[in-house]
């Protein structure tokens, strides 16, 4: 906002529009959560750290980051399948598909929830399958993943297809001349590309599912020290008025999830470097 | 963070072909088909059968039961708590994600990648959280719970908390769409109006917004969906009474939770069917996106 700036400024509305801006996000988003760390500054750190660290806790942590970096892994492997399926081949129903692959962004989470659980119940259409095998998915850690796979997904797909589609043929063509195999030129040529991308989705799938309520809570069962995810600590929490006790819990989240947003603003612009792709 | 569902400006044909007609550039045709194989199966078995669930089990009982699940007192005060959550928090993030577009997109100052990240928070927080601060701010032990309590006002279990959370949870969406998408536009266009005599109004209403229309109607159905499917954040703010503070997922759960199977699946399967009609303008709205793209690229050629 230098004084040289303003005076090549043809367009009008910057003081207006940045400061209903700054006004907005202090009101809805700033000011609100500023009160989760002010509220945690009422306990001594002692007192914070019996809260974050009890045993319930610590074990909802394990839960909660354990499987959100498996259900991110696995949509790592099987969303780059996905995408590179959608980019690279013609098949009956394609655009079909390309355009459901967003249905967990658009289905609320509780439908999500209520859906995954009648289907892995042990009457479920896919329960019932995994019964003879001794596999429990319903009202198990294991419901947790199956949940979260379901939200992650579309993150690896669509942060993986767009570059996938830019990607110029030209460099698989000289390999190709070059004597390289499918897999060669895939491993050295494309992957190195896509590398930056996939990690994006995969920090952007597991961001969103260490936050994830809504389509866990039905499944997983909610039995304490098993499979009690963090999201409901906070709640569990607050049912008993312990504001404080779930302010606290909230704050380890909070800490976290701005870490890996670095970690995610840092890829990205990795991809664009890799790329020259803006964002 | 970015929400990862960025418009893909660059939809429109099969581009697939591109890469199938060439031998340096596709696989043999067996590991073509253990790829879709493979990915389609996935697909199918983590996003295909839920929904395919939903609506079978809502039918499960019969049409009857189905029919009385929808037309419950309590179901249908649910779909107009859900309908006002949506009707104020829409207009008000559109506002402000335009506001947000012009001041990022077409000026230059200092901490300008700070904002942004700053107008992506909503998303990397956890929906539980997203209710928790409201809670800390205007509930009953929170900074102004006091003074509310006093004035006989009502936030927390009440309409106006539920309206809060809706309007955090779906904060960045308008503003996430347009930022690129004005960035990308220049300001070229804008400035040549203003100089030919347009105010600040009329350039916004006849240069900018023609296109811009797109992004924006993206924006809206994102932020319409997300804002009309939350339950993490709603549910922590509500109170869940019945008739009064339940929106539709929340009388979603409490079905769920009273064992009513086929009404909670029936009532699920209105949210089933919104989340579609959303996909479908979603791609609507990306096929003329891509088109007016093109056309524009066309002219400029």
């Amino acid at each position: 906002m230098s004084a040289p700036a303003r005076s090549f400024r043809v367009l009008p509305g910057f003081r207006l529009t940045l400061g209903y801006t700054l006004a907005y996000l202090s009101l809805i988003v700033l000011v609100p959560l500023a009160a989760v760390f002010l509220k945690t500054f009422t306990l001594t750190f002692d007192q914070f750290w019996a809260v974050v660290s009890a045993p319930r806790v610590v074990a909802s942590y394990k839960l909660s980051f354990g499987m959100s970096l498996l259900a991110a892994a696995i949509n790592a492997v099987f969303g780059l399948m996905l995408a590179w399926a959608l980019v690279r081949y013609s098949f009956p129903g394609k655009k079909l598909i390309d355009a459901l692959v967003d249905l967990p962004f658009a289905l609320p989470t509780a439908v999500a929830g209520i859906a995954l659980t009648a289907l892995y119940a042990k009457n479920g259409w896919i329960g019932q399958l995994l019964e003879p095998l001794g596999i429990q998915v319903a009202f198990k850690p294991l419901g947790v993943l199956v949940a979260l796979v379901f939200i992650g997904l579309p993150f690896v797909v669509r942060t993986v297809q767009p570059i996938l589609e830019d990607l110029d043929t030209e460099l698989e063509e000289a390999a190709a001349s070059l004597g390289a195999q499918r897999w060669q030129i895939f491993r050295h040529v494309i992957l190195p590309v896509l590398l930056p991308a996939l990690l994006t989705g995969f920090a952007l799938a597991f961001a969103r599912a260490v936050g994830e309520y809504g389509s866990v809570i039905f499944i997983a069962g909610n039995i304490p020290m098993v499979s009690e995810i963090t999201p409901l600590m906070i709640i569990t929490k607050l049912e008993q008025y312990d504001y404080t006790g779930a302010t606290a819990i909230a704050v380890v989240m909070l800490l976290f999830s701005f870490t890996l947003l670095l970690v995610i603003n840092g890829l990205q612009a990795w991809t664009a470097k890799r790329t020259g792709r803006n964002r | 963070m970015s929400g990862a569902i960025a418009m893909q400006w660059s939809a429109g044909g099969d581009g697939a072909a591109r890469f199938e007609s060439k031998a340096a550039t596709r696989e043999s045709p067996v590991v073509k088909w253990l790829i879709v194989g493979v990915s389609l199966t996935f697909f199918a078995v983590f996003l295909l059968m839920p929904l395919v669930a939903v609506l079978v089990e809502a039918l499960r009982k019969g049409w009857e039961t189905y029919v009385t699940a929808l037309i419950d007192p309590d179901a249908l005060s649910a779909v107009k708590l859900t309908l006002i959550a949506a009707a104020i928090a829409l207009p008000l993030n559109l506002v402000f994600g335009v506001a947000a577009a012009w001041a990022i997109a077409k000026f230059e100052f200092r901490g300008k990648h700070f904002l942004i990240t700053l107008i992506d928070l909503p998303f990397s927080v956890s929906p539980v959280i997203a209710g928790l601060i409201y809670v800390l701010v205007f509930g009953a032990q929170g900074w102004l719970g006091p003074w509310l309590s006093e004035h006989d006002i009502k936030v927390i279990f009440a309409v106006p908390g539920i309206v809060l959370a809706t309007v955090f949870v779906t904060f960045p969406f308008v503003a996430r769409e347009l930022i690129p998408l004005m960035e990308a536009q220049g300001k070229e266009e804008e400035e040549a109006a203003v100089v030919l005599g347009a105010n600040g109004w009329q350039t916004f209403w006849h240069v900018t917004l023609p296109n811009i229309k797109w992004g924006l109607m993206y924006g809206v159905i994102l932020t319409n969906a997300r804002a009309m499917g939350e339950f993490g954040a709603v549910s922590v703010v509500s109170g869940h009474i019945r008739g009064e503070t339940n929106t539709l997922p929340l009388h979603v759960e409490i079905l769920y939770n009273e064992y009513q199977f086929a009404a909670a699946f029936a009532v699920a399967s209105l949210l089933a069917m919104l989340a579609l009609v959303t996909l479908g303008i979603k791609t609507w709205v990306e096929h003329r996106a891509a088109a007016a793209h093109n056309e524009k690229q066309d002219d400029a050629s």
